[in-house]
């Protein structure tokens, strides 16, 4: 524990170099919970009949969400192309690049003028998940579905890049494969992404799967100790990138993950369609840290951090 | 006085408002600092805000606030955030900063050159941060800009002035004011600036996030003090040896 405590004292001076002590708050807001992908860990998998917000219902959601403070948002759904149409993205997208500042994407795996035209619209930001970078067990984990073909998912980042996008938000689901060997490929990836789009910020989320009563048992359990080393030696390798930390983590590990090299939270997040406005549908992942966003701004302060809602303008985008 | 588009300030320190872990201690070290010129981002600016803001921390009587168009990659990103910011209240001066390379910072000389242009005919003060390259500082000062930013080292490094030589060629040339801008991480960086004939420097991270901000602010208070004075006094170079006597000129005595 030496050992880590001293690459924690490392990642925390690197990290107030270039970050200083803030935390940028963003919220997802999720589309549907459909999904034509069979992803053994998911709780959209193949999920039918199910629910999916009109424009007009994620504008209702949207609201509620600036009224609260956040100025960042990041757009979630499940893979259903017939239903979550370019045509029906683009609409959703301009009227939130109305209010809202920084607009990020995590749906599935759209083509480069997909990204271009959405970018267009108001899009700054990708958040895509290679889920696990080991070949052979990502096959197993994604057994059909568009999703199972891995090298069009590794290529979505470059996609986007070649597009514009001015964020790069990349992770492995953690507890899919070794996590050693997921953080050697996150780190290549980053590396790799931070030369070829060198006007893109590139982030790394920490998905991590949990070993407890879920439906899916995680083969490769990480640890809360496996997962501060996985952060902060990312931090020590890549100084510059954005670590983001979502409320799938307890509240507890979430402050203390503050001081460690963490730039990005989201708080008070809902991970149904529909969930800000109190509608029941069936959500992607259990919620750990389910404190309301002012709780989270109290624990952020008494870290000695400031909560930060806005660090960008959609006046970047568009005239 | 320094003097900046016929405005005079007393202070030479500009301060950054990035990265402090409170509006309350932002606000301390700002009057710590004595700094009379704050440069915010407006990326980090929320008129609509329903928390917190960081304007919340910066009193407009006290201060002249120095927007900045920090997050633009290229020039038209910079014209509209600057007159985003003028149309928001936040008057005509501009820092422009075009760093499209999130990693360390840099600024892009072509597009800060056209964003120059375009914002100087928009009658905009234009403050604009940019590598120490003095043929760049010269052709800035040709389109109009107010005065120039040359960093001494990346933004957030403390690295100090290793750019030393080639702000010493920009100070020389210079008919604006030069300010150093990025990399101090000491106050005896932003003295050795001031001695070398710096017009102002500009800090932001070593104060933000040292363990007491409001003291570090006093600090570079001080050593802005000090170096202004010794350049005023005039230092003398430093000699490799004792030179007494006059071999080839003594004869003249």
């Amino acid at each position: 524990m030496i050992e880590l405590e001293s690459i924690a004292e490392q990642a925390q001076e690197l990290t107030l170099k270039h970050f200083g002590r803030t935390i940028l708050l963003y919220v997802p807001l999720y589309l549907n919970n459909e999904c034509d992908n069979e992803c053994v860990y998911c709780g959209f998998a193949n999920n039918e009949g199910s629910d999916m917000l009109s424009v007009n219902q994620v504008m209702a959601e949207a609201e509620l969400l600036y009224q609260k403070g956040f100025r960042h948002v990041l757009l979630v759904a499940g893979e259903k192309r017939d239903k979550i149409t370019l045509e029906y993205l683009q609409d959703v997208v301009s009227r939130l690049h109305e209010k809202f500042e920084s607009i990020s994407l995590e749906i599935f795996p759209l083509s480069e003028e997909e990204y271009r035209i959405l970018f267009e619209a108001g899009v700054d930001g990708l958040t895509i998940y290679q889920e696990t970078y080991n070949r052979e067990l990502y096959k197993q984990y994604h057994p059909s579905g568009p999703k199972s073909d891995y090298d069009y998912r590794l290529e979505t980042p470059e996609r986007a890049g070649r597009a514009g996008f001015y964020r790069i938000n990349i992770g492995a689901l953690l507890g899919l494969a070794s996590w050693q060997d997921e953080l050697a490929a996150l780190a290549e990836h980053a590396k790799y992404l931070k030369k070829k789009f060198w006007r893109s910020q590139i982030s790394i989320s920490f998905p991590r799967l949990k070993d407890s009563g879920a439906r899916f048992k995680p083969p490769y359990p990480v640890s809360d100790t496996q997962l501060v080393e996985m952060i902060c030696r990312l931090r020590i390798m890549l100084p510059t990138v954005g670590l983001v930390m979502s409320t799938r983590e307890s509240a507890a590990l979430r402050d203390n993950l503050i001081l460690l090299g963490i730039t990005q939270m989201s708080a008070e997040s809902k991970t149904s369609p529909g969930g800000y406005s109190n509608c029941q549908a069936k959500e992607q992942f259990a919620v750990s840290d389910q404190r309301s966003l002012a709780e989270v701004m109290v624990a952020i302060s008494a870290k000695g951090y400031e909560p930060v809602f806005k660090d960008w303008d959609r006046a970047f985008i568009g005239g | 006085m320094l003097k900046i588009a016929e405005k005079t300030f007393k202070s030479r320190l500009i301060i950054g408002t990035g990265k402090f872990p409170s509006n309350k201690i932002l606000a301390e070290s700002l009057f710590a600092s004595g700094a009379e010129i704050v440069t915010v981002s407006i990326r980090r600016v929320d008129l609509n805000a329903k928390h917190e803001d960081i304007l919340d921390a910066v009193d407009r009587s006290k201060y002249l606030l120095l927007p900045n168009t920090s997050g633009a990659r290229f020039a038209d990103e910079a014209v509209r955030i600057a007159r985003l910011a003028k149309a928001g209240g936040g008057g005509n001066w501009i820092k422009l900063e075009l760093t499209p390379d999130p990693n360390y910072l840099l600024p892009d000389p072509i597009e800060t050159l056209k964003a120059a242009e375009i914002l100087v005919k928009e009658g905009f003060v234009v403050l604009p941060y940019i590598n120490a390259d003095p043929v760049l500082a010269k052709r800035l000062e040709d389109v109009g800009c107010a005065t120039v930013m040359p960093l001494g080292s990346p933004i957030g490094s403390h690295q100090g002035l290793t750019t030393r030589e080639a702000i010493k060629i920009i100070i020389e040339q210079a008919n604006i004011p030069v300010i150093v801008d990025a990399g101090i991480g000491a106050p005896s960086h932003a003295a050795e600036a001031m001695e070398l004939g710096a017009d102002a420097v500009m800090v932001n991270t070593a104060i933000a996030i040292a363990r007491d901000p409001v003291r570090m602010a006093e600090a570079f208070r001080l050593a802005v003090m000090a170096g202004r004075t010794a350049f005023e006094v005039g230092l003398k170079a430093p000699q490799t040896k004792a030179s007494a006597s006059s071999p080839l000129t003594g004869f003249l005595q």
